[in-house]
């Protein structure tokens, strides 16, 4: 049998994803205000491009294949970023509990 | 064995390999959208109630959650491995490292299991036990219906991942692949690098 050890570029990139992995960790005990979601969503798509990259293989795959690998992401930035045009444009959100008065709704006198 | 020989639509075994992992693909493409749907709730209703949601996943354990990213990391690379050895036409080196990556998945199961029993003895699973401090337990449950029904979903995923890597590691065993056919290994494996994937993102959050 020939050929028992790991390729090296698997190799890095295991040891690239604990890496940032650990990162993660230690980030995740400091307090950075506004930069801790940021920075933690900025690793973890690092880390999602090695393992597309080198474990799926994308790297060597020619451009349709990496177009069907891209198209689910594509669709889902579209869907988040409509999304987020709309939930953080409006005025109540979450909206009150319900049952709680709607203000100059159910306080406004009949007729 | 008699070498492999492309399916009648096919041209070559070559042909045949791409179609696959473009089928795998597109399979991933939904995958990315039904998880996608469930990452967006979460982020919605993260964005409505940031200190419940904050203060609910301090409730999570880090530990646990960290030592199954790792597992999970390695699992994929194991089974990366086990695709560069089948090319090379190792297949009984390929079959081990199947092998060893699903059993990986099982150890990620055993863990999430524990975790579950961990917040089932908190009182952290709603619709069974939840409670929590009034302050912030209206946003703290919905974080946790979320957690509960994203790591159950990825759970799933990870149990048929165990079933399919352990049917291709002893197709593997048995010599059914060389290294001119192996294109369920590679197919196999995708799914398996995905479930690895989704996972990172939930596990920046906590």
């Amino acid at each position: 049998m020939r050929r028992w050890y790991p390729p090296s570029i698997l190799l890095w990139a295991l040891l690239g994803l604990l890496a940032l992995l650990a990162l993660t960790v230690a980030l995740a005990y400091q307090r950075l205000g506004a930069f801790n979601t940021p920075v933690a969503l900025a690793i973890a798509t690092t880390k999602a491009l090695l393992v597309a990259a080198i474990f799926m293989e994308l790297r060597e795959r020619r451009s349709l294949i990496i177009a069907f690998a891209g198209a689910g992401f594509f669709w889902l930035a579209i869907l988040m970023w409509l999304a987020a045009t709309d939930f953080t444009t409006r005025p109540e959100f979450p909206p009150r509990q319900p049952g709680a008065t709607i203000s100059g709704a159910a306080g406004a006198p009949a007729g | 064995m008699p070498d492999a020989q492309p399916a009648f639509q096919f041209a070559d075994l070559r042909q045949q390999h791409e179609v696959a992992q473009l089928g795998m693909w597109t399979f991933l493409a939904t995958e990315v959208l039904f998880f996608g749907g469930l990452i967006l709730a979460y982020a919605v209703y993260r964005f409505g109630y940031p200190a419940d949601f904050a203060a609910a996943a301090r409730h999570t354990n880090i530990t646990i959650g960290t030592a199954n990213t790792a597992i999970l990391l390695t699992s994929s690379f194991l089974v990366a491995w086990a695709v560069a050895a089948a090319r090379l036409g190792a297949a009984r080196a390929a079959a081990i490292l199947l092998s060893f990556a699903a059993l990986a998945g099982l150890i990620f199961l055993v863990l999430k299991g524990f975790e579950y029993r961990e917040e089932y003895r908190e009182h952290l699973i709603p619709a069974v036990n939840f409670s929590f401090p009034a302050e912030h337990a209206k946003g703290a449950e919905l974080f946790f219906l979320f957690y509960f029904t994203a790591t159950s979903l990825h759970g799933l995923h990870v149990l048929i991942g165990i079933v399919v890597l352990a049917a291709i590691a002893r197709a593997a065993s048995r010599r059914a692949y060389s290294a001119r056919y192996h294109a369920p290994i590679t197919v196999a494996g995708l799914y398996w690098h995905f479930v690895a994937l989704i996972y990172l993102p939930g596990r920046s959050e906590s």
